[in-house]
């Protein structure tokens, strides 16, 4: 059976009609992983036994009279940020380690109501804080096109898993590109929703003014079939839109005639690799033979998306991750004390440098003295950010752009750089700032530069953090022609659907999504 | 650069015990961070209000009902420590 990267409205056909059972596809998952995952480590936790489980009670279901839920016996993998009952739940976090939550998150609970089969957890930078993995407590997962790369981050096991095909599918979350630019890495279409569009509700904080959770796949179709499922109001968590979930996959329409598509100058830095800015260009004049109507139109605060997201992101981690106490669940620490070094040193013990290095620096943006001069300025320029999406919104659909100013770089960039994720999530985090819906969908390969993730904001300190030597023309197991180039659509706030028909719309007169790696 | 001490403060309000090493690393760290975010400072936000939220909904609200929890159990596997169905800390007093 060659399944592996088969599409999900293809597996829910094979199976309604009994050409193959959801424990078959289970058992073919599952050894897939047995087989590869060394090779990419995407999987904190595999879940063997429940996952035969649920694929049989799904087969009991299909061979019941009556219709199937659209994700009946089909396998996922599930991002470990995403708490599921009595399972191993970490955020790749040592303070999680053996955490099982004893509740659902909404999306879990709405994917076992289709009976879709959970194959395991997977990987992340650690609270979803990077954007290469290499963050994570577990390891660092490989990028399938090259194990020697990065699959990008944070949500890079889930990207790592699907591009592999160890998986279908996979949930992700966005806080700031976290779906977006591990997609664009790993050469697939990943959905990052209208903040509030789905619920956040049992999905371990990161950022909660930002936090966004969606999805990867093979195809924008299949990301339109999981927003149906995964969006909606959620009485849980107050900040879900009580706006109707309309049904995307139905509604698909690959008429592109007049839709106006803006190309946001910004978007195109300096330092950004040939390979990608030649791809995306390409992309956008597709679209112009498809008869939407191209125009170039500029966002001049883009350069402060980052800067603001590198003090919001970090004040919102610092409250969150306040929590971890080591005294209701999570890692307490055997060195004990007083209460207080109990909570100082489980904190110690149960945190990596990325997720200090967040918490000590919200705390001193939050501090007396300091609030007004970093978060409220932070705050007053998100507000011109979204203003500006606003203003571009009324002369256009949709705006097209890169996913990321590079394809997938080596390992071990990432690692001791204080600014990484804030830089290389540069083109996705304005969009996020103003809790935008996008895409990113494979539009071809690029040559890597090999170089560090270029900046629109060249800064002195850098210098004091050194690079590891690039390995010059060693390119590991990099096919000769390149690696995956992402396509970015973003689009209005519930603009879901107009994002969906325009990444639908590419993939129906071009086959970037339907290649895949050559597996060792 | 912020001061060893400095550091130390939000060590200890963050309640996270660090090293030596870890100071320092910080130190330099938060110079980076900092440094990087400076540039803010150049745009101008007079009268500008700051964004709190980004969608605009009022008074989200359910009703006051309570409902039977299942998991008592399952909450109380995860405790470190627990005595009597209580979570169970370090004497305060």
């Amino acid at each position: 059976m060659e399944s592996e990267f088969l599409e999900l409205t293809e597996l829910r056909k094979k199976l309604d009609n009994k050409e193959v059972s959801s424990v078959e596809l289970t058992k073919y998952f599952l050894s897939r992983i047995k087989e590869l995952d060394k090779n990419y480590n995407s999987f904190v936790t595999v879940t063997e036994e429940e996952a035969l489980k649920n694929a049989k009670e799904a087969d009991d279901f299909i061979n019941s009279p009556g219709e199937n839920p659209f994700l009946c016996g089909i396998p996922y993998a599930s991002k470990d940020l995403f708490c599921t009952r009595g399972i191993r739940t970490t955020a790749s976090s040592k303070i999680l380690d053996g955490y099982k939550p004893p509740y659902d998150a909404t999306v879990t609970k709405k994917l076992k109501e289709q009976k879709s089969v959970l194959l395991g957890k997977t990987n992340l930078d650690e609270f979803a804080h990077g954007s290469s993995t290499e963050t994570s407590a577990y390891g660092a997962s490989k990028n399938p096109w090259d194990n020697t790369r990065i699959p990008g981050g944070s949500s890079g096991g889930s990207t790592a898993a699907v591009a592999a095909g160890l998986t279908p599918w996979a949930t992700a979350t966005e806080t700031g590109g976290s779906i977006r630019q591990p997609a664009s890495l790993c050469g697939l279409s990943g959905w990052k929703p209208t903040y509030g569009r789905v619920s956040r509700y049992g999905i371990i904080a990161m950022a909660s003014s930002l936090d966004s959770p969606g999805a990867v796949a093979n195809s924008v179709e299949d990301l339109a079939h999981l927003a149906e499922i995964m969006s909606g109001r959620d009485e849980k968590d107050s900040t879900t839109g009580d706006i109707a979930v309309p049904p995307y996959a139905k509604n698909l329409s690959a008429d592109m005639k007049g839709l106006r598509i803006g190309v946001p100058k910004e978007y195109f830095i300096d330092g950004m690799e040939d390979g990608v800015k030649q791809r995306v260009t390409e992309a956008i004049k597709e679209y112009e033979k498809m008869g939407a109507e191209i125009q170039e139109v500029s966002l001049p605060y883009t350069k402060y998306g980052s800067l603001v997201y590198a003090i919001v992101c970090p004040s919102e981690v610092a409250s969150n991750l306040m929590r971890y106490d080591g005294i209701r669940y999570g890692h307490v620490t055997s060195d004990g004390g007083n209460l207080l070094e109990v909570y100082e040193k489980s904190r110690a013990e149960g945190f990596g440098d990325e997720a200090k290095r967040r918490i000590l620096t919200g705390t001193y943006v939050l501090s007396a003295g300091y609030y007004d001069a970093y978060y409220k300025k932070a705050q007053k320029v998100r507000s011109l950010i979204i203003k500006e999406f606003e203003d571009v919104f009324k002369k256009v659909d949709i705006l097209a752009c890169p996913s990321s100013p590079n394809v997938a770089i080596k390992l071990g960039h990432a690692k001791d750089n204080p600014l990484f994720g804030y830089i290389a999530d540069q083109l996705n985090i304005p969009g996020s700032l103003a809790g935008l819906p996008a895409l990113s969908v494979p539009c071809g390969f690029g040559l890597p530069s090999d170089g560090q993730t270029p900046s629109m904001h060249p800064h002195p300190a850098d210098a004091g953090h050194p690079l590891p030597k690039g390995e010059g023309n060693n390119v590991g197991s990099m096919p000769s022609f390149g690696l995956p180039v992402g396509l970015q659509i973003i689009g209005p706030q519930w603009g879901e659907q107009v994002v969906f028909n325009a990444g639908f719309a590419y993939q129906q007169v071009t086959d970037w999504h339907k290649k895949h790696p050559a597996l060792a | 650069m912020l001061t060893k001490e400095e550091v130390l403060k939000l060590a200890k309000l963050s309640r996270i015990a660090l090293s030596e090493a870890e100071v320092e690393k910080f130190q330099k760290d938060l110079d980076t961070v900092l440094g990087y975010v400076d540039e803010l400072k150049k745009v101008n936000t007079d009268g500008l209000e700051e964004v709190n939220q980004v969608t605009g909904l009022v008074n989200v609200q359910r009703d006051d009902k309570a409902v039977m929890a299942d998991n008592h159990e399952e909450i109380f596997a995860q405790a470190p420590e627990i005595k009597d169905g209580y979570f169970k800390v370090k004497a305060i007093l």
